[in-house]
């Protein structure tokens, strides 16, 4: 019989923040990703630095001591294409250390959109492009081809998944949420339906989200919580079904969860202790998927992410500027991809990123819960103006181009 | 003859229109022989005044004058003064009085001017002292300031006071003398209307830039018709309705782009309004500007709309003239009712206002009229003609109170 195991997903991401850009920018100055004030959160490389020393080297260091420690202790992570760039920029040796990972061969890559996009629900073309452009940015940097899809804040269907399936992937990840799953356990593998091959693994929220969120949050019952107290939790969920699929923001360590709440303690603790019961081991997503036959087909035609309570899409595409940005954004995409201008295509797609739409979501900032969602701007009005101000610019980019060409 | 002029700020110390009135209405009285003692409320240099004597009622600084910023939309309410961030201003206030209490004792006016509520108990205090007119001028009300709110019960109350002790009132605009009367129950034969004029020469030689909105540049080489406002975002501005006529102006006609300058309160829900409508594109926000890129925004206008709710006149549809724009101008700004070559709507009728919008920007020879004869029409404006008016005003008051 197969051993229980946890299937620990990281998720590394950085965005390409837009600068505080005015229309007195716009068609003059074409920078929109350089913010000059060195104290803002919208510069991308002071960001880039603090996260690397809070929350990459630390906690890589520690992996790469786990690894070396406990020759059953495997994680799963996908690390997006903004993240890479903005690395090799500014923190080579958090790569180097990635890809010291990657080569023990216990560390898998899960692929994703190079851009961290929404693209999927805008244009499958787009989309695709940037699902290519990943597995190669992450085949030239770590050797390894990817097996298992994850999509943008882990945003799924079924038509999704049936893509993921035609596409060749052999696993694909998603959130394991109470009125999806009813009776059934977060901790199996899935078929979803109208598929061939393709395996669904299903977030653990609970036990995902009290690192994530709660860890250090001193109002709620289980702090201050315990590598023990944790494990014991692991191992009684295990008990219900053999995978707990724990996914998170690889930046919980160190960065959400800052070191002095004890988090890298902890964990090295709570992998030691869940290692200790010999039934007991870690896999990667795609061996959890090779290893455990599906339990059965699970089906979610609307799609679920992992973001609040609603676990929709409403945090990036819940209010009217955050649709009127993506459909400008979207409505370029034929003009820029032929324009054949890289530069004009990339800045482009680096306004994808579903952050940008993130930092204008109005859910909770009208309660005046303000620090709910965390964000660069002074509002989500500001990053609506100065993001619609960059569209404005690509357009323009495209008109004085076509006004290039037609001069010769 | 000699004028006391009581006023609360001059260029360049002032925040909006009043002391740019305050500053040629004096100038122009002066070369008719006026000879003014200007009083303010604060301390500082002031350039190119030589032609009046400017007293400092307080040593503050220009930025103290407001205290907590009573001359913004005022808060509405019934507590007293102090709780509704009065406290400040009251205070400068009284200084004020106190100030003017003393300089007449040994300076007897002709007549006192006062501009508005802020130096309302000034000119009542001084009238009483030397028996001298008082002239209410006013350029806005408490209504005014509050909108659609109840505005400062205290206010209101000094002004009704000051309107009913003046012995004659100069309005704006006939918009400001019916409310004079109507909510202030002021005789309408106390008030005589007296448009604010505009000195071309004060707009200096400004060189456009054609790179400040270049992206609004390269649009109208594309076609696009730049639709623009220049004021403070609040409710009182009518903004909304704009917002609404522009989504509908763009239903029937896409080649128009608009340019909100500027920024207040209600900025976060005009740009909620323009995505709400799907427009979002359409809309241009600049923040809060200033100097070039103030001048500029005119500049680059074909189409400035004042959408005011209330507006006792609006100085800065006169401005826009004077950079070559055409102009739309609600019915409830009394701006409106001194030109001829605009077109005018119901602040609320935005299919009226679509309909306007769409006119000029389709219609080449209709825009460039409409620029040219606004242009000849506010060069017929002179401030020597305000003074005239005002000089015989004077005379008369003494007149009535000699009787």
């Amino acid at each position: 019989m197969s051993k229980r195991g946890i299937v620990l997903y990281l998720h590394v991401h950085q965005p390409w923040r837009v600068r505080k850009y005015s229309i007195f920018d716009t068609a003059e100055n074409h920078d929109y990703f350089d913010e000059a004030d060195q104290h803002s959160d919208r510069n991308n490389e002071k960001i880039m630095r603090k996260v690397a020393k809070k929350s990459y080297r630390p906690m890589n260091e520690l992996l790469e001591k786990l690894l070396a420690k406990h020759p059953n202790f495997k994680i799963s992570l996908s690390i997006t294409g903004t993240f890479i760039e903005q690395a090799e920029k500014w923190a080579p040796d958090v790569l180097q250390s990635f890809q010291r990972l990657v080569a023990t061969g216990r560390v898998e890559i899960v692929s994703e959109t190079y851009y961290h996009s929404l693209a999927y629900f805008y244009s499958l073309e787009e989309f695709e492009r940037q699902v290519r452009m990943h597995r190669k940015k992450i085949y030239e940097l770590f050797g390894v081809e990817t097996a298992v899809f994850r999509n943008t804040e882990l945003a799924y269907n079924d038509s999704l998944a049936k893509w993921a399936d035609e596409y060749g992937f052999k696993g694909i990840l998603a959130e394991g949420w109470d009125p999806i799953l009813e009776w059934r356990s977060a901790n199996y593998v899935y078929r979803p339906p109208n598929t061939q091959n393709i395996r669904l693994l299903l977030k653990n929220y609970r036990l995902s989200d009290d690192l994530a969120f709660r860890f250090s949050d001193k109002q709620w019952h289980g702090y201050p919580l315990s590598a023990n107290t944790y494990t014991d939790w692991l191992n009684g969920s295990a008990d219900n079904g053999p995978v707990v699929n724990l996914f998170m923001d690889y930046e919980t360590f160190g960065e959400h969860q800052w070191a002095d709440t004890g988090i890298f303690s902890f964990f090295e603790g709570f992998v030691a202790q869940w290692l200790a019961r010999e039934d007991n081991t870690f896999y990667t997503a795609s061996e959890a998927i090779d290893v455990f036959l599906p339990q059965g087909e699970l089906s979610m035609p609307d799609t679920v992410t992992w973001a609040d309570t609603e676990r929709d899409l409403s945090a990036w595409l819940g209010n009217s500027m955050q649709q009127e940005a993506l459909k400008y954004l979207y409505a370029l995409e034929d003009d820029i991809v032929c324009s054949g201008d890289l530069q004009l295509i990339t800045d482009w797609r680096k306004l994808q990123t579903s952050d940008h739409v993130y930092y204008m979501c109005t859910k909770w900032f009208r309660d005046g819960d303000v620090h709910a969602y965390f964000s660069p701007y002074d509002s989500p009005y500001d990053a609506f103006l100065y993001f619609m101000n960059a569209i404005r610019d690509l357009r323009y980019r495209l008109l004085s181009e076509r006004k290039g060409g037609l001069h010769g | 003859m000699k004028i006391l002029m009581l006023g609360w700020e001059l260029p360049p110390h002032n925040s909006g229109g009043l002391g740019v009135a305050c500053y040629h209405l004096s100038k122009a009285l002066a070369l008719e022989g006026a000879s003014i003692d200007f009083v303010l409320p604060y301390a500082a240099q002031h350039p190119n005044v030589e032609f009046m004597k400017i007293h400092s009622a307080t040593r503050l600084g220009p930025l103290e004058r407001y205290g907590l910023g009573a001359y913004e939309s005022s808060a509405a309410g019934v507590d007293s003064a102090e709780s509704q961030g009065l406290g400040d201003i009251r205070g400068v206030q009284q200084r004020y009085v106190a100030f003017t209490e003393k300089f007449v004792k040994n300076n007897k006016p002709d007549a006192i001017h006062a501009h508005d509520w802020l130096t309302l108990e000034a000119g009542m205090r001084a009238k009483q002292l030397t028996g001298a007119p008082l002239i209410a001028h006013v350029h806005a009300t408490e209504f005014d300031r509050a909108g659609a709110m109840a505005g400062n019960p205290l206010v209101h109350e000094i002004e009704y006071e000051g309107l009913m002790m003046a012995d004659r009132i100069i309005a704006v605009s006939n918009i400001t003398k019916n409310l004079i009367i109507e909510r202030y129950n002021i005789p309408a034969d106390k008030i005589e209307v007296v448009y604010n004029a505009v000195d071309p020469a004060s707009f200096g030689n400004h060189d456009y830039n054609e790179r400040t909105y270049c992206y609004l540049e390269t649009l109208k080489n594309e076609g696009f018709t730049v639709v623009a406002a220049l004021t403070r975002f609040t409710v009182q501005k009518g903004l909304t309705h704009l917002i609404k006529a522009a989504a509908r102006a763009c239903q029937k006609y896409d080649k128009l782009v608009f340019l909100l300058a500027g920024d207040g309160e209600q900025r976060d829900e005009l740009i909620r309004l323009s995505a709400d409508l799907g427009i979002a594109d359409k809309v241009v926000f600049t923040g809060f500007v200033r100097g070039q890129q103030w001048r500029d925004a005119y500049s680059v206008a074909d189409i400035f709309v004042m959408s005011s709710v209330s507006e006792p006149f609006g100085l800065t549809a006169l401005e826009a003239a004077h950079y070559n724009s055409a102009l739309i101008i609600t019915k409830q700004s009394g701006v409106g009712e001194l030109l001829h070559n605009i077109f005018r709507y119901d602040y609320w009728d935005t299919e009226v206002l679509a309909d306007q919008i769409i006119g000029i920007a389709t219609s080449p020879s209709l825009a460039a009229s409409l620029k040219e004869n606004i242009r000849h029409e506010y060069a017929t404006l002179s401030w020597s003609d305000v003074a005239r008016d005002c000089m015989q005003l004077y005379t008369r008051a003494g007149r009535r109170l000699q009787v």
